[in-house]
């Protein structure tokens, strides 16, 4: 078997021609794997100044102080983390159910009909528009007519962009349940409804906590929608119809402040959104692969 | 027996209409960005596009230099981008041993997952001091009799935000690649392998061809990203409403324009100039979507059949 290979390859012009391939082939994956250390070098470079710069800011102070006006050194941000968790959890109550209600439709009855083709699709270029543009979608459905930035408005705007991605993985995890656990339930006697509940959506429990453990993640990092919808401000605000500061917004009006403190409070919001998003992100991770 | 049917009819009613809030929810949103634009849509009408003047005070509004300033961001970022990504998904799925595989698709993943405002954040205060005290003059030495690299290097700019998004952008496509090469059945690269391909041979002759048509999606589907990112780009463009040739120079997209002026936009014929603006942004962005959708799905059903 290698005989004709070898007298093949003992000509000098097939060596060279050889040669030439494999060292080509050694450039392209060396390009590859420096392509890869391009990539993790700059996510290094990234979470590593966000510590080094934002790592210094932490203290206890950011979690229980308001906002020192400029110049003043110290200060927290209480009222924005407090602010991002009454956002994220109230879209988390508009989009969520609404979300894994619209997937369970998908999976369990729309299934391959063409209003099912339309809802997926339209699902998948909701989850693409522009965040920005959502955000101008809400200011003109509750800011316009109502009169005023009001917290609402920030969680109506993060349940959209939630409630796509919710979807999305409901449907896909309910689609991997083996249909004959659904054909048992229901020769038991068992109404569609309780089967779909108490079968189908129980078995895919793990797998709809990871969308939306997702979906909580992309709508934390989530800026854009927040800046004309609940606006932001530097006190405390429990009122749904009034602006509402968010660490998010907080920090990109700091940033572009001129004052160093301020700066100093952006770096360590920056730090404490990074870090929730990347721990969202590697629970979901986890449950996902536990499953599988 | 009627009974015991009503709650199933109650559920599978109540499902039906969570899901219908998703078609609605889209054209409730163009119909309201048309709405809010009429004011200069009937101003200007189509006009509007081609119009390069932006000034608040006077009254003038047009969306070209918006819309430019998107566009070259975009293709900027994916010029940049398309190799990087491509890189790393074939490191991953043709390369990589099985213990690296895992840590650096998560590498991947988190990079996708950090969120624009961090992006733009770094890009301000740590990218564009390094890029124009180094980067930017080496361009202008080597390149400075190309009119793209004019002007003075100040690190904030068209090239500035171009290379940030593409860094956003890099994961996204990676990932998408990724999943697409994993996609190629073995048998056809082991027979590669077989008549004596080199690995870089198997990737260009099989899986690239193979894959191409869902690649092209993927590209897509980033410049979907790359069109409506704002944050990140709103840090680090400069924020101007003049067109130059220069990547060196100030300058703005619909994104960016839309984040700075909105809650200023006191007139109505500014907010009505500024729903114009997202009104051509979420027009873009859909038609690509659906594009790009459409060619990864193809691929996709290919792979499985």
């Amino acid at each position: 078997m290698t005989q004709p290979a070898t007298s093949l390859s003992s000509s000098p012009r097939a060596l060279r021609a050889r040669t030439r391939r494999v060292l080509f082939n050694r450039f392209m994956m060396l390009s590859a794997a420096g392509a890869l250390a391009f990539a993790v070098a700059t996510l290094c470079w990234v979470l590593g100044t966000l510590i080094a710069r934002g790592g210094g800011a932490l203290s206890w102070a950011l979690l229980t102080e308001l906002p020192n006006p400029p110049g003043i050194p110290g200060g927290g941000l209480a009222h924005a983390i407090t602010g991002t968790l009454l956002l994220t959890g109230a879209a988390l109550l508009l989009g969520v159910p609404t979300g894994i209600a619209a997937g369970i439709w998908l999976a369990e009855f729309g299934q391959g009909s063409r209003l099912a083709h339309t809802v997926r699709f339209l699902a998948d270029v909701l989850m693409g528009v522009p965040s920005i543009v959502i955000g101008v979608f809400v200011y003109g459905l509750l800011v316009a007519p109502l009169g005023s930035f009001s917290a609402l408005a920030g969680a109506v705007a993060l349940a959209l962009l939630m409630l796509p991605i919710v979807t999305r993985t409901t449907e896909e995890m309910l689609r991997a349940v083996p249909v004959t656990l659904r054909e048992a339930a229901l020769a038991c006697g068992c109404p569609p409804w309780i089967m779909v509940l108490r079968v189908s959506v129980r078995a895919a429990l793990p797998g709809i906590l990871t969308g939306v453990l997702l979906a909580i993640a992309r709508v934390g990092g989530e800026t854009a929608p927040l800046l004309f919808t609940s606006l932001n401000t530097p006190y405390w605000s429990f009122d749904p119809l009034a602006p509402i500061g968010t660490l998010n917004v907080t920090l990109f009006n700091y940033a572009m402040s001129p004052y160093r403190d301020w700066q100093q409070l952006a770096w360590a919001a920056a730090l404490c959104i990074t870090l929730a998003v990347l721990a969202l992100t590697i629970a979901a991770r986890t449950l996902r692969r536990k499953r599988s | 027996m009627k009974r015991k049917q009503l709650p199933d009819r109650a559920f599978r009613l109540a499902t039906g209409f969570s899901a219908a809030t998703i078609p609605a929810v889209v054209a409730a949103v163009g119909v309201m960005l048309a709405a809010g634009a009429t004011t200069a849509l009937l101003r200007w009408g189509p006009s509007f596009l081609w119009r390069s003047q932006w000034d608040a005070a006077h009254g003038e509004f047009g969306a070209w230099t918006a819309l430019c300033g998107t566009l070259i961001s975009a293709f900027l970022a994916l010029a940049l981008a398309i190799p990087l990504a491509l890189g790393v998904a074939v490191f991953l799925t043709e390369l990589a041993p099985r213990w690296l595989a895992g840590p650096a698709s998560l590498a991947v993943e988190l990079m996708a997952a950090v969120p624009s405002i961090i992006y733009g954040m770094w890009g301000l205060f740590v990218l564009a001091p390094v890029l124009s005290e180094h980067v930017e003059p080496f361009l202008q030495h080597t390149l400075g009799w190309l009119p793209f690299f004019q002007g003075a290097p100040t690190g904030i700019g068209m090239f500035t935000a171009g290379l940030v998004l593409a860094l956003m952008v890099v994961p996204y496509i990676a990932a998408i690649a990724r999943d697409l090469f994993t996609m190629v059945p073995p048998q056809v690269k082991e027979a590669a392998v077989g008549l004596g391909a080199t690995r870089w041979e198997v990737v260009r002759a099989v899986v690239l061809p193979h894959t191409r048509i869902g690649l092209v999606g993927a590209v897509i589907l980033g410049l979907g990203r790359a069109l409506g990112e704002t944050m990140a780009v709103t840090f680090v463009i400069g924020n101007s409403h003049r067109l130059s040739p220069s990547l060196f120079a100030a300058s703005g997209t619909i994104a960016s324009t839309l984040a700075n002026e909105f809650t200023e936009a006191t007139d109505e014929l500014h907010l009505s100039a500024l729903m114009a603006l997202g009104l051509v942004l979420f027009a873009m962005t859909f038609a690509i979507l659906a594009l790009g959708r459409l060619l990864v799905g193809r691929t996709s059903a290919q792979g499985g059949a």
